[in-house]
């Protein structure tokens, strides 16, 4: 790397700053020349917020890929800075007190001291317990750090390229795509399979409900121990009922094929009350006169189904598969370390939550672990922004 | 049954066929509901079966309950020691719920009946943190936990989960949902933001309470990971590790201590949800009478 390499990728993201808000200003009838001003400083500075830690160090590699990630982390760092700076201008339409104030009710207590007594010790327990974990999450995943061992070294983005070439991340990454598309699929298809009945208005509906939805509160390791049971090879109840239909010997958690599956068959049990929860929520808020209409018009229960209830449905349907998706990458973790300690037979049921904690804890690698943590960060940040952009048609359809 | 559901229930009731006349309405939704709930309730029932059995029992697939209740009980109770476990849990699970809302209850008065600067700021920063579920900061949090010499203590079962985005966020909302006049009234009789929170706004608030004291009780009882790093000892951990000395090292499974186990540790999260069903389903607007 030549010392005009920060010079030269500074001026580019100024360059690029000043156009996009340039234009942004001019769709929103503004003056594009501060457009211009506030794009070329906040490309700049976007531009320093991770490659001035990291000392541009993914400028200096040989490698392309380190290049290529390079300017992604220019580009990430110039939307951190841009996209806050667009709604704050967004926002100064109401002027410098909307700003500052926000929206508030009438009748609101004055004064800033309260408040801020009020909202220390959330905000201090954030800081310090998340913010901070986060952002030296971030530090450690750029760095060769072994736990015990000290002293640490910058490895630019060595522990991320590493991971592209490691074969055992890339089979934790399609284990955890498989787990969690199956359970997904299963409980939720389940679930509305069950709420379609148990919406109904018949007697002892609250004594169902009841029923149908306790194992909400059950815990991913108590699923993880008595699914044990179930599929002891020898002692369990599914191969006994297996042997009655002339089907035997599948020896479950000891066999790669089948033991995704018991972990599958012990998350979509433990996650179909919170599932059949919601969707009996969803169907009650459905308007009965749009089915009564549809069966006028001459529409069979399948087709009122299929054509009036599943798509009224969709909010409800997007916003479990969302929380599933999470259950299904994260909480897994208590059942698997459960049924298939260290990761399952030929590392089978290892999912990106279970390396992460196999190799930055039992293997003592922090920068490793960090840098899959970090991957991980990137999934939930977009499960949440898509999430949130929906919420709103989310409410309209809710309510 | 309400009134509402009373009157629903009439109006969808069809007319009978005379020869199922002696069968109760829509017979084949209760036949399908039950065999439901037969169905999510098995691995409990299950559990439970050979928790009163021994190791021979089970591997004879006897379906019945056997006489070894006591046995398991005194082995996973007296051997193993799960009943410390439990109190360490309830100890965790209790301050964690009571402490997380009593802060959100707090956050959540600053920001509706506050004007002060940068309040959307602060709002974003709260909001923000919904994105960074602690499983994937765990290593960095081990560290940092560590290095503030908490290892191995309740206060590090506690303190890091004491603040939540979600219940700020959900009380927020049920504020903004209650009238402007109250607020006013309460200045007017010169009543502190205080006074205001724990005699007008919680005594509205039981609902949406309830709903966040049950999302984080049985959150809390259940957490397993981050005990798992943080606590070393025996005598401070939860019962979701402590289930682990009843599986053993290399030694064959004995079923029943194990059932017991894991049928005792789901006793508190299950009675706390069922109990608080109710305002669960209301506090997160779910079901028809929102």
């Amino acid at each position: 790397m030549s010392a005009t390499t920060p010079v030269l990728i500074t001026t580019l993201a100024a360059l690029i700053g000043a156009g996009l808000m340039a234009l942004t200003f001019q769709r929103m009838a503004r003056p594009a020349g501060v457009g211009a001003v506030v794009g070329a400083l906040g490309g700049a500075l976007g531009a320093q917020v991770f490659m001035l830690p990291l000392e541009y160090c993914t400028f200096a590699s040989a490698k392309t890929i380190d290049h290529v990630i390079g300017l992604a982390l220019v580009g990430v760092g110039m939307a951190l800075l841009l996209w806050p700076a667009n709604w704050i201008v967004e926002r100064l339409r109401g002027g410098w007190r909307g700003l500052l104030i926000g929206d508030t009710q009438a009748g609101a207590f004055r004064g800033w001291l309260t408040p801020a007594l009020l909202l220390a010790p959330t905000l201090i327990i954030l800081l310090l317990f998340l913010y901070y974990p986060s952002l030296d999450t971030l530090w450690l995943s750029t760095r060769s750090s072994i736990l015990g061992i000290p002293g640490t070294f910058g490895v630019c983005v060595d522990n991320f390229t590493a991971l592209l070439n490691d074969a055992s991340y890339l089979k934790a990454l399609g284990n955890t795509a498989f787990i969690t598309v199956a359970v997904v699929v299963f409980s939720m298809a389940l679930a509305l399979l069950i709420a379609t009945a148990a919406y109904q208005p018949i007697k002892g509906a609250r004594i169902y409900r009841t029923l149908l939805i306790w194992p909400y509160a059950i815990s991913p390791v108590v699923a993880g121990v008595i699914f044990l049971l179930m599929f002891n090879p020898t002692g369990g109840i599914i191969n006994y009922l297996l042997r009655q239909v002339g089907i035997s010997g599948i020896r479950w958690l000891n066999d790669p094929t089948f033991a995704p599956w018991v972990v599958i068959f012990a998350s979509v049990w433990k996650s179909l009350g919170f599932n059949i929860l919601f969707y009996i929520a969803g169907l009650q808020n459905i308007p009965k006169d749009l089915l009564e209409a549809a069966s006028i018009d001459g529409a069979n229960a399948i087709q009122r189904f299929f054509r009036v209830t599943f798509p009224l449905l969709s909010p409800i349907t997007f916003f479990l598969l969302i929380t599933n998706t999470t259950y299904a990458v994260f909480e897994t973790f208590g059942t698997i370390d459960y049924l298939t300690p260290g990761g399952g037979p030929l590392q089978s049921t290892e999912t990106l939550m279970y390396r992460v904690y196999r190799v930055g804890i039992q293997n003592n690698d922090l920068g490793n672990g960090a840098a899959q943590s970090i991957i991980l960060f990137l999934m939930v940040i977009a499960l949440t922004v898509i999430q949130f952009r929906s919420t709103g048609r989310r409410v309209n359809y809710g309510a | 049954m309400t009134t509402l559901e009373r009157a629903q229930l009439q109006t969808h009731a069809q007319p009978r066929a005379r020869f199922f006349a002696w069968l109760p309405q829509r017979w084949y939704v209760h036949v399908f509901l039950w065999a439901s709930c037969l169905f999510i309730g098995f691995p409990l029932f299950y559990a439970m079966l050979v928790s009163t059995q021994n190791n021979a029992q089970v591997f004879a697939y006897r379906f019945l309950p056997g006489e070894s209740f006591l046995d398991n009980w005194r082995i996973v109770m007296i051997q193993r020691n799960l009943a410390s476990y439990m109190l360490n849990s309830t100890v965790v699970a209790l301050a964690v719920t009571t402490g997380k809302t009593v802060l959100s209850l707090l956050a959540g008065l600053a920001f509706v009946y506050f004007r002060f600067p940068g309040k959307w700021l602060v709002f974003g920063f709260v909001l923000i943190t919904l994105m960074m579920p602690t499983e994937i900061l765990i290593l960095a949090l081990y560290n940092f936990v560590t290095s503030l010499g908490w290892g191995n203590t309740y206060t590090a079962l506690i303190v890091p989960f004491l603040a939540s985005a979600t219940g700020t966020f959900l009380f927020r909302q049920h504020f903004s949902n209650i009238p402007a006049e109250l607020s006013e009234a309460a200045q007017l009789d010169g009543a502190s933001p205080l006074q205001f929170l724990f005699r007008v706004l919680v005594p509205m608030s039981w609902n949406t309470i309830g709903a966040l004291a049950v999302i984080q009780f049985v959150y809390v009882w259940n957490m397993y990971i981050w005990p798992v790093l943080i606590i070393q000892g025996q005598e401070r951990q939860v019962v979701q590790v402590g289930l682990r000395t009843l599986i053993g090292g290399d030694a064959a499974l004995v079923f029943g201590p194990m059932m017991l186990g894991a049928v005792i540790a789901s006793i508190p999260p299950v009675i706390v949800f069922v109990l608080l069903q109710k305002q669960f389903m209301s506090g997160f607007a779910l079901g028809r009478d929102k």
